[in-house]
């Protein structure tokens, strides 16, 4: 195997991986926070419809991706209200946000079909990118970068922050944590809220890098593999990591092997390993509940203020 | 015209069964002369996909724009193939429409299903071969189209490796990438198609990494049957020439984008309601290409050197006239085996069941 194509392959797991990692990492925090929201799939739709629109208007790319951001956490913050406020069950309120996110990004994408946008492409200068080693390390969206800081920002905020330490106590007893003075509503809307820009910075990446363009469903049902990511990684920032990266080389060596003509084995078999493998994950979880490594105690729970 | 989604469909699921039991609208039988019609279409896609399901609509549009009021339609779009297709489709006769088009493969089944409890009512279904009392079959032949593509794909490639973005082993899937092959082996004999199956009609991310893949493997020309711009605009970042599908790309790709198959399905739709209109509406099983209009190719990049120009336009020419099938003789498969004899053309019912790669194809 040729060295440029070693970095092709690379350079397109990292591309396959992002996406899933920023909105996973998003998820995850929610989730420790005690709150599932799956509604995922609909605000990354709705960021990735926000992202062209302000990116072709604008001319600026960045700009995009933060609107994308805004428009998804605008999003999340229904949610919020509905489940934490109302207290609403949160499977079937995040289910009617990823419905109401596939209805509201075609509405507002339907003037945006059909044109094409400036790219959030690779910003180091050229010669930095000149040989296929450096541009394994240069070449890429910035987003991919921000995935990996973003990786490390969440690790450090879980485990080694006050803050963090605080999010995981309202996910795993939010009476005690309300018994001891911290606003456990609060704290939730804010987790709630970050998922739903991360999300939204998730559909961006489709919309502005990977195929720039706007089309209906255009994530095709990312966001559902960036929730079971979260299983997969058992609510921890450094295997999301890697779950991300061994979703996105899967991902692309199913395409990869077929391109190549190799049929050894069934590519709908590769196709479908990530996901038994998250289901394998999730069986060794439970079985291994006593070990601790379990979901958040209060995860999917409503939170009612005691008297 | 009224839009519609699957969500809508449930929620008026429980009334419209309630209204089966009071007795339906008198409606007229198929054979009798109607003053309106109602028409449904049922779309695989969004409208909004820029391709496959976005040409059937423009071709509902051109039935409304020309029978004007003569017509109502209305259409269902993202409709899974499958069970939902039949609950969707048996809806939509339920609802009072008098002809229902059925627009991708996978609904065959279905369609058969619903029309024999529905004898009232026409159906059309396309790019299949089950026909029935009140169910007609359109098709269109793509692979004209496709002949013209592998002609352009193997003048202009310089590897003479062309890679080729597929949905599902379909016959109808698997007739193109035979075709675009025979094609280009009749200008480079030594052309090599890869195929990457990526199990979708449509997922752009997944569409636009096949086609990294393949570029990363030395082709340098892109050819899609799948439905978004994806694999185009992937093709344009890496510089090598690709081909819209179902309608003309050239936005997503200006310099890319060689040409594309667009489908022209308005005037076939227009044709069907009149019959019904008139009356005179029979289970149709029309296969119709270049000849009657019902696909074309779109503007030729200027990018192209005239003699691929040239040659290209001479396939369009001679298919229209008759003179041309990419499908005849001598034609080997993957093996190296001869198939078809020096001179003899595949008769359709074969090429409606085509399951076997002509050589050059790698999949």
């Amino acid at each position: 195997m040729s060295l440029d194509l070693l970095v092709a392959i690379l350079m397109t797991v990292a591309g396959a991986a992002t996406p899933l990692l920023i909105a996973g990492l998003g998820e995850l925090v929610v989730e420790k926070s005690g709150v599932l929201n799956l509604g995922v799939e609909g605000m990354m739709l709705i960021g990735a419809v926000t992202g062209f629109a302000v990116a072709t208007s604008t001319g600026v790319p960045v700009l995009g991706a933060l609107a994308a951001m805004a428009a998804a956490a605008a999003a999340s913050l229904i949610f919020a209200v509905l489940v934490l406020t109302l207290m609403a069950n949160q499977v079937a309120t995040g289910l009617a946000l990823t419905i109401f996110g596939t209805g509201v990004s075609a509405l507002i994408g339907a003037p945006f079909v059909g044109i094409t946008t400036p790219t959030l492409g690779p910003v180091f200068p050229d010669f930095l990118t000149s040989s296929p080693l450096l541009r394994l390390v240069f070449g890429h969206s910035p987003l991919v970068y921000v995935g990996l800081i973003l990786t490390v920002a969440v690790a450090f905020f879980l485990n080694r922050s006050r803050s963090g330490l605080i999010l995981r106590a309202v996910g795993e007893s939010d009476a005690a944590a309300h018994a001891i003075g911290y606003p456990v509503l609060k704290i939730r809307y804010l987790a709630v809220l970050f998922g739903g820009a991360m999300a939204g910075l998730a559909g961006s990446y489709y919309s502005l890098v990977l195929t720039p363009m706007w089309a209906e469903r255009l994530t095709a049902g990312r966001g559902w593999i960036a929730i079971a990511l979260v299983v997969f990684a058992s609510w921890k920032p450094g295997r999301m990591l890697a779950g991300a990266y061994l979703f996105g080389l899967v991902m692309t060596m199913e395409l990869q092997a077929k391109a190549a003509g190799f049929n050894v084995f069934a590519p709908e078999l590769l196709a479908a390993l990530p996901y038994v493998a998250t289901i394998a994950v999730l069986a060794i979880i439970s079985a291994a509940r006593r070990t601790g490594t379990a979901a958040p105690a209060c995860l999917g729970k409503p939170f009612r203020a005691a008297a | 015209m009224f839009q519609t989604n699957r969500r809508h469909l449930l929620a008026g699921a429980a009334a419209l069964g309630a209204s089966s039991f009071v007795g339906l609208p008198a409606r007229a039988a198929i054979g009798e002369k109607k003053d309106k019609v109602k028409a449904a279409f049922v779309y695989v896609g969004p409208v909004g996909d820029y391709g496959y399901s976005f040409a059937h609509d423009q071709g509902r549009k051109y039935l409304e724009k020309e029978l004007g009021d003569k017509v109502e339609t209305n259409f269902v779009e993202n409709v899974a193939e499958g069970p939902d297709a039949e609950r969707v489709i048996r809806q939509l006769a339920q609802g009072g429409n008098d002809i229902v088009f059925t627009t991708s493969f996978g609904f065959m089944n279905p369609t058969l299903k619903v029309a024999k409890q529905f004898p009232k009512v026409a159906f059309d279904h396309a790019t299949g071969y089950k026909t029935a009392a009140n169910m007609g079959a359109y098709n269109s032949r793509f692979y004209q189209g496709r002949a013209v593509l592998g002609t352009i794909a193997g003048m202009m490639s310089k590897t003479g490796e062309g890679g080729y973005i597929a949905s599902f082993p379909i016959p109808e899937v698997v007739m193109g990438i035979n075709a675009f092959t025979l094609a280009a082996r009749a200008k480079n004999p030594k052309f090599v198609t890869k195929v990457v199956w990526v199990n979708s009609w449509y997922d752009p991310a997944k569409e636009a990494d096949a086609t990294k893949a393949l570029l990363s493997q030395g082709v340098d020309v892109i050819s899609q049957h799948t439905d978004s711009p994806a694999p185009l605009q992937a093709a344009e970042q890496a510089g090598v020439i690709a081909f819209g599908q179902a309608w003309d790309m050239s936005k997503f790709a200006p310099k890319s984008h060689m040409t594309a198959i667009v489908d022209h399905w308005g005037p076939y739709y227009v044709d069907e309601v009149k019959k019904l209109l008139a009356g005179e509406w029979k289970p149709s099983d029309i296969w119709w290409g270049m000849k009657e209009d019902i696909l074309e190719m779109a503007p030729f990049n200027d990018a192209m050197p005239e003699d691929v120009k040239k040659a290209a336009q001479d396939i369009v020419d001679r298919t229209k006239a008759g003179e041309y099938d990419v499908f005849t003789g001598p034609i080997n498969n993957q093996a190296g085996e001869k198939k078809v004899a020096d001179g003899e053309k595949i008769p359709d019912a074969d090429l409606l069941k085509m399951d076997w790669y002509v050589e050059g194809v790698q999949s």
